[in-house]
């Protein structure tokens, strides 16, 4: 096998991993803010490269635009939908919070399915980043490595964002007691409408930088989120940082397991959540609760 | 603050109704025996078959929501890997029909213990995650393994001869033989909720520290419960496979995993009849779609939404709730 | 009600029932505290004091009768905001947050009003805290986070201020750092309502003593009925 195909697979691994990364960001803010696990995330990211598509189909908007924008049209969509329908199950059982966004994620994508059809549309590399480098080693093209890099900078920013600004310094005391928070004259209510919709955004976001790269169709996230799944399962609910690293972690491995099993490929990050159940239960960064 | 909780408890189990409760539950068990064996002459039967095999496999899942508290989001991974089991025991190698149930119903059940033994040691949306994932594996496995020929399925099953003598081909012994396997699961799990192991169970859902601190080993409950709910899904899927001859990549999807959920829920969770009720909804429902050009999964994502945000006691629940409740 | 003469309470309780999921709970409980007034709610564990701070911060959500602040009817509103009306809530757990650092925790809640300290007259009042800025707030010992508790609402600039038991478990000397502060607090002109089991803290500082038993308030005893009602109080109190 040459190096060219093995890097190439790797790449494609630290692209999926910055996707995982993208949205199982997104789902710890949501869980720890709203305490409501969103499985309708992989409906997000869809609605994101979907999004994007129409806006260069319909109204000419290109790739740049379209990065700005979307993810605020999908964060809007998400706050509407936290305002009218999550809003009504944070006093009852958990559960109920996961089956309501199953039922979102159903809509969603049964919508999109009935008007557009399961099949891929294609989305042009916006010329500034055609073309690839030609590193020795290996062709890197030049869009590949940008979404990378774009995906680690929305990370550092959300970090950032939660971190070290006063909006997140109120996010995370909104999360820890959202009561007391409330009594020192914070709208803790608003706060979670805003921080839904920063969760969903940023799955929107993945969805722009993945539509030049896999076909835009409205199925696009609906086995996504279940890896997503997998791989906060492997992390743990944990650390900010550590979701990360596990999400580049588990592409890599991904890309790897295409070079050396194909076959494998699609599974081996569940396989890997299967063994790390077995020797640590709570996960690689995760405490025992 | 107080939360609502998942599971309603069936009045049949109300402390003090008890033998009230006892005579009424044998007057629904004799109206429904009797709606079992008249159904056929007034429904198609073979709708009939679908509706009992989605019906078992609704009580499996609540089996396990109901007396645990764990909600699966993986149990398609146990009704279809039983379906591959059996429809391949009956094609492949010419099983009669009850081994090929039997073999199905083992194969979900080992799948159970694997998957159990991981899971049940966490709780709640992690327990939910964690089933979904593992379903996820199954499925990638049926689409890659030999034997259950990817997208393409098992087809042509034959369904062969109850007993060596009664053609399964006979759309009524079809649907009697279904019948027959339902009741047993059915009544099987209806026992083991009540008894001392179903009991037991209840005390860990309402108060696992406790349980622990009375000396219970847990998580081996958990297991046997999961398990026993596994084997249950499998024992449906298995029937379903044989019954209709077929068994494809959709039997071990995760949407089929949110269809039983939703026949639960729609039925009434933690309720005794509820997962029939809602099976039967489920089932007329998704036939009629098929048909009306509609959206089908996003007319299901809709009365899920519905059904959470206004309808959360099920049909049945909510009859209960109206009529009869102490 | 009030004199006409005596300028509107700041707070005015009437008849405030209230009751959670377990058996805390408020029977037609009525008070007020005049403007500049320190005021304690004194009375035996489990008598329904903290309760009925939770009830006129809004936090406890079963709650019916009528409860003025600032007189603004609240009975109705959210606890952000009754808290933006100018009230300053210092809880009995103190709730200081683990996620975040010191001065996050001294930043966290948003100005309500004109006219709170400054960051910097803060550290000058409680220089312990000015040394362990950086550190998670649960790191520090529990008399520093109640300072941090009670500097984290003089920033706002509320003034009406709710401390619920702040000398609870601490050792006498920060016992008498956190009087000092009060009447610091007191001389600038804020009202507090001070939920307190140590009496002999209480009687130093308050212009005006309610007393409950069972989610009642029993009596009321002014400052300079104290010393002459000793007996009762001490029977009140179980002491």
């Amino acid at each position: 096998m040459s190096m060219q195909a093995l890097f190439g697979q790797l790449l494609v691994g630290l692209i999926n991993g910055s996707f995982y990364a993208m949205l199982s960001l997104g789902l710890a803010i949501i869980f720890g803010l709203l305490g409501i696990t969103n499985i309708a995330q992989g409906a997000f990211y869809m609605l994101g490269g979907f999004t994007t598509w129409m806006l260069f189909r319909w109204a000419g908007i290109g790739y740049f635009w379209a990065l700005l924008l979307v993810p605020v049209i999908v964060g809007l969509v998400g706050a509407a939908i936290e305002k009218t329908l999550l809003r009504r199950v944070y006093n009852l059982d958990h559960m109920y919070g996961l089956l309501l966004t199953f039922g979102i994620m159903m809509f969603i994508q049964g919508m999109f399915v009935y008007f557009f059809a399961t099949a891929g549309r294609p989305y042009a590399v916006p010329p500034e980043l055609g073309g690839a480098y030609n590193l020795g080693f290996m062709f890197l093209p030049k869009y590949r490595g940008w979404v990378v890099l774009a995906s680690v900078v929305f990370c550092f920013a959300t970090w950032f964002a939660i971190e070290k600004t006063s909006l997140g310094r109120t996010l995370r005391a909104a999360t820890e007691n959202p009561t007391l928070t409330r009594a020192f004259g914070v709208n803790v209510p608003g706060l979670m409408t805003v921080g839904f919709g920063i969760g969903v955004a940023l799955a929107g976001a993945a969805g722009v930088l993945a539509a030049p790269i896999y076909p835009v169709s409205p199925l696009m996230g609906a086995d996504l989120i279940i890896v997503v799944f997998a791989v906060v399962v492997v992390g743990g609910m944990g650390s900010i940082l550590g979701s990360i690293v596990t999400s580049m972690m588990l592409g890599l491995l991904e890309g790897l397991t295409k070079v050396v099993y194909p076959q494998g490929s699609n599974m081996v990050i569940f396989v890997i959540m299967f063994v790390v159940l077995l020797i640590r239960p709570a996960g690689l960064f995760g405490r025992e609760r | 603050m107080s939360q609502e909780t998942l599971q309603a408890t069936s009045p049949v189990t109300a402390p003090g109704l008890k033998s009230a409760g006892r005579d009424l539950t044998l007057v629904w068990y004799g109206l429904g025996i009797a709606a079992l064996l008249a159904a056929p002459f007034f429904f198609y039967p073979i709708f009939l078959v679908k509706v009992l095999c989605f019906a078992l496999f609704a009580c499996a899942f609540n089996l396990l929501l109901g007396s645990c508290g764990l909600l699966s989001f993986g149990h398609a991974a146990f009704f279809g890997a039983a379906g591959y089991v059996a429809g391949h025991a009956a094609k492949e190698w010419g099983l009669p029909f009850e081994a090929a149930l039997v073999c199905g119903t083992a194969a979900a059940a080992a799948v159970g213990l694997l998957f159990g033994y991981v899971s049940v040691r966490r709780q709640g949306l992690q327990f939910a995650m964690i089933t979904l994932a593992l379903a996820q594996l199954v499925y990638f496995l049926a689409l890659q393994l030999p034997f259950t020929h990817a997208e393409d399925g098992l087809s042509a099953i034959p369904r062969g001869k109850v007993l060596g003598t009664f053609d399964l081909d006979n759309i009524f012994v079809l649907y009697y033989a279904t019948a027959v396997v339902f009741l047993i699961g059915f009544v099987a799990m209806h026992r083991m909720t009540n008894s001392t192991f179903g009991q037991l169970l209840k005390a860990i859902r309402d108060n696992e520290p406790r349980a622990i601190s009375l000396g219970y080993e847990v998580h081996r409950y958990k297991l046997m419960a999961f398990v026993l709910s596994a084997t249950m899904a499998g024992l449906a899927g298995s029937t379903k496979a044989i019954a209709f001859k077929i068994v494809a990549l959709t039997d071990v999807h995760w949407s089929t995993s949110g269809s039983v959920i939703l026949m639960t829920l729609l039925g009434g969770l933690g309720t005794l009849f509820g997962p029939v009720v809602g099976a039967a909804v489920v089932v007329s429902m998704e036939d009629y779609l098929a048909d009306s050009g509609l959206p089908i999964n996003a007319v299901i994502g809709a009365i899920f939404i519905l059904c959470i945000l206004l309808f959360r006691r099920g049909i049945v629940g909510e009859i209960q709730h109206r009529f009869g409740k102490r | 009600m009030t004199d006409a003469s005596v300028s509107s309470p700041v707070l005015a309780v009437e008849n405030v029932a209230g009751h959670y999921a377990d058996s805390h709970i408020l029977h037609g409980v009525s008070m007020h505290v005049s403007p500049g007034e320190v005021v304690t709610i004194v009375g035996r564990n489990g008598a329904g004091k903290t309760t009925l701070l939770r009830a006129i911060m809004g936090i406890l959500t079963k709650r019916s009768g009528s409860i003025k602040v600032f007189d603004k009817e609240t009975i109705a509103f959210a606890p952000e905001r009754i808290a933006r009306l100018g009230v300053g809530y210092v809880p009995e757990e103190r709730g200081i947050y683990a996620t975040l650092d010191v001065t996050e925790n001294l930043m966290l809640p948003p100005k309500v009003a004109e006219g709170g300290m400054s960051v910097e007259q803060i550290y000058q009042l409680f220089p312990n805290l000015r040394e362990r800025r950086k550190s998670p707030g649960t790191r520090l010992s529990g008399g520093e986070q109640q300072m941090l508790a009670i500097a984290r609402v003089l920033r706002t600039g509320a003034k009406l201020l709710l401390l619920d038991e702040p000398t609870e478990g601490l050792a006498p000397v920060i016992v008498q750092q956190i009087g000092a502060t009060i009447e610091l607090m007191k001389k600038q002109g804020l009202t507090l309502v001070l939920v307190e089991q140590n009496f002999r803290f209480a009687a130093r500082l308050a212009d005006r003593h309610y007393v409950m038993e069972n989610g009642r308030i029993v009596d009321a005893i002014e400052r300079s009925q104290v010393t002459a009602r000793m007996d009762a109080i001490k029977s009140y109190l179980g002491i």
